[in-house]
């Protein structure tokens, strides 16, 4: 019987390695890119899953790892990904075998990993990735005679370029059934001190790799500007700044289209359907909520494809070399900025990429400042508030509503430095930070990948839409349209509750739609667009969904001013939160960051409103 | 000499660790660090040449000096 349940199932292998060898890039190039992004039952640690057949047609499932060096764990990613290998994860069985992968110019620096792994005692081949690359700076590497010397099978491959591939192709569909009849024998055990690994690897190394010394790579030549200590700061500043000034820049004429689309939706349902109910929740509720929020598509993806350049190509990882110092100031360090940097599409990812942090302390400061880096769905209130008040003028070369974008983002980033060195000093003192990290080559991305990544980013915004705006769409407009609209928002249910909330955000000059419009947004920052959008369809007759010139008539600017200033910080998120109590074991820290970030937010309003009023705004 | 004194431009070899911290040493084998590597300083900070960014092997590392004090060196020539 368990002869033919062990035949059935897939033969599962993993996919380990170090971080930048490109195991995603062979991942996506082996399963078509189509896996499934789980979570290990009890920790949040992200892993894909996909399933492929060999050109055998045998079934394999492939799991992609965290990247590691080796196999101390130090930090809480590295130790999921041993963990998963050695089967101590709930749930997951240990793999039938693995894919160790190493970038084939780092063959010096790295090989020990490789006798290393062979210590988890799995069957495993070795895939040298990038040959291309190494050829290319002048490094010979003699596979067989590293395959006689490491006693795994070694295979040379472009990961990204198919022909590349087809020496794995053939030899997964060759080893599949071995594994399946269980005929592969594990390698042989290696030291387990590092020190006589690294002798060893050396050694190996010395023997069947020949490199021509002395060369300028290409990325060394980059690196020049780059990693400058002078041009470097000035060259990150500018690629950000740029990068927000085109957001604005490009995405006018798309967000035209789509609103141009909204109307044409809302009209077409106010010319057919009789006027009831029913009508005014498709398009006082629903095409106005949602719509309110799928304008500003244009502008995620241009943020997006920015940002995964900037992964792909391998500069993030000089930023976080540029800011280091900064970081080091606030008594974090720099890799803490990769995590801060996913914060800026989303917490959610940010907080638990804070995982690879090593020191508990730092890794707890980084979560709690998570939530001040602009996300994606804080970028709808803005572009909303921004397009409203500000003129879309052009300072010197400069949109200035770039400029003021590019501004909350920065005092957002100002202020997460500020907290992260205050709870250094005081709640979460000590710790000791290493920065240790691999500076990649740069590469140009994979277009395949890279499209698909922006993809994925975009239908996240908008399944997002669908989820969580819309039902929240329809919720709110039951809410500003019943009991009665005879007196306005007064008699309605959200009007009742507004009040209640009102006197405490009347000092900051938050009128009662605004209000009303935070309460919804708790389910996600966005949702205050959306609610904004059905309040006011429902209050006034919106031509053809403009939010904004209602907006602009409506508020007074210094009010504008203060709820973007609330939306810097915004603390209301409730996702945000149950993530942290999640990577955090408890109530304690959420109800923490809740608190500090609800009365940063509320001083910061207040302060602008009563500074804009006095200014005569 | 350790690392963190080691000037930029200069060839160097690792002949050994120094440090109290022995997950610091760990981590910087697991990393690549090793006795006989070549290194070389190649990129530093503008303040207190804070961090370094180093080419070992064909590798480029981003450490701090805090960390590169931990590595002995020998200039080559």
């Amino acid at each position: 019987m368990l002869d033919v349940v062990d035949t059935v199932r897939p033969i599962r292998l993993a996919l380990l390695g170090a971080p930048n060898c490109g195991k995603t890039s062979l991942f996506n190039a082996l399963t078509g890119g189509r896996a499934k992004v789980a979570n290990y039952p009890g920790v949040t640690v992200e892993y894909r899953k996909s399933e492929f057949l060999t050109s055998a047609g045998d079934k394999v499932e492939l799991l992609d790892l965290p990247g590691v060096y080796g196999d101390c764990g130090h930090s809480m990613d590295e130790r999921v990904a041993i963990e998963a290998i050695s089967g101590k994860i709930d749930g997951e069985q240990v793999p039938d075998g693995l894919i160790v992968m190493m970038d084939a110019s780092h063959i010096n620096t790295h090989l020990h990993n490789v006798l290393q792994a062979k210590n988890y005692g799995l069957p495993m081949v070795l895939v040298l990735n990038m040959m291309d690359m190494a050829a290319r700076d002048g490094i010979e590497i003699n596979v067989a005679k590293l395959e006689e010397e490491i006693g795994v099978p070694v295979i040379s491959c472009v990961a990204v370029r198919a022909s590349a591939r087809a020496h794995l192709n053939d030899y997964l569909s060759k080893w599949v059934p071995e594994l399946n009849a269980g005929t592969t024998k594990a390698p042989a055990n290696e030291p387990s001190n590092l020190k006589d690994l690294q002798k060893k690897a050396r050694a190996i190394a010395t023997e069947s790799v020949t490199q021509s010394k002395g060369r300028e790579t290409q990325s060394d030549a980059i690196d020049r500007f780059v990693l400058h200590p002078v041009l470097g700061p000035i060259i990150l500043a500018l690629i950000l700044f740029f990068m927000f000034q085109a957001v604005y820049s490009w995405s006018g004429p798309f967000m035209d289209g789509i609103e141009w689309l909204f109307g044409q939706a809302s009209d077409l349902v106010g010319s057919t359907m009789p006027d009831n109910w029913f009508r005014s929740l498709i398009t006082d509720g629903v095409i106005a909520g949602v719509g309110a929020v799928l304008v500003f598509i244009p502008q995620i993806v241009i943020l997006f494809a920015f940002i995964l350049l900037l992964e792909a190509s391998g500069y993030m990882a000089r930023a976080a070399f540029l800011v280091d110092t900064l970081m080091a100031k606030i008594g974090l360090n720099g890799r803490a900025f990769i995590p801060l940097l996913s914060s800026f599409a989303c917490a959610i990812p940010g907080i638990m990429a804070a995982r690879s942090i090593e020191s508990e302390r730092d890794r707890l400061t980084t979560v709690l400042i998570a939530p001040l880096m602009t996300c994606s769905a804080r970028w709808p209130v803005y572009f909303l508030v921004i397009g409203a008040f500000i003129p879309a003028q052009k300072v010197g070369l400069f949109n200035l509503q770039g400029i003021v974008a590019f501004g909350l983002v920065l005092a957002g980033v100002v202020f997460a430095l500020i907290a992260a060195f205050i709870f250094k000093k005081t709640l979460l003192k000590g710790g000791n930070s290493t920065l240790l990290l691999e500076l990649p080559s740069y590469k140009a991305p994979v277009f395949k990948d890279y499209i698909r990544g922006l993809w994925d980013r975009a239908m996240i915004f908008v399944t997002r839409a669908g989820r969580i705006i819309l039902p929240a769409s329809i919720i709110i407009w039951f809410l500003v349209r019943y009991p009665t609209r005879e007196h306005g928002l007064e008699g309605t249910f959200a009007g009742m509750l507004g009040r209640v909330l009102e006197p405490i955000f009347a000092p900051i000059g938050f009128t009662l739609e605004m209000v009303i419009s935070l309460i919804p947004a708790m389910a996600a920052r966005e949702v205050a667009v959306s609610s904004l959008g059905t309040i006011y369809a429902l209050e006034e007759d919106m031509p053809d969904g403009v939010l904004e010139g209602i907006i602009a008539a409506n508020w007074s600017v210094a009010t504008g001013l203060a709820f973007l200033a609330w939306f810097v910080f915004a603390p209301q998120c409730l996702s945000t939160l149950a993530v942290m109590k999640k990577e955090t074991h408890g109530w304690k820290w959420p109800v923490f960051a809740f608190t500090y970030l609800f009365f940063l937010a509320y001083i910061a309003a207040g302060a602008t409103f009563w500074i804009a009023k006095a200014a005569g705004l | 000499m350790t690392l963190s004194e080691l000037k930029t431009g200069k060839p160097a070899q690792i002949i050994g660790f120094e440090t109290v911290n022995q997950s610091l040493e760990t981590r910087l084998r697991e990393i690549g660090f090793a006795e006989g590597d070549r290194v070389e300083v190649r990129h530093v900070g503008l303040f207190g040449r804070n961090p370094m960014s180093v080419r070992l092997n064909g590798t480029h590392i981003a450490l701090r000096r805090a960390e590169a004090v931990a590595v002995i060196v020998e200039l080559v020539n």
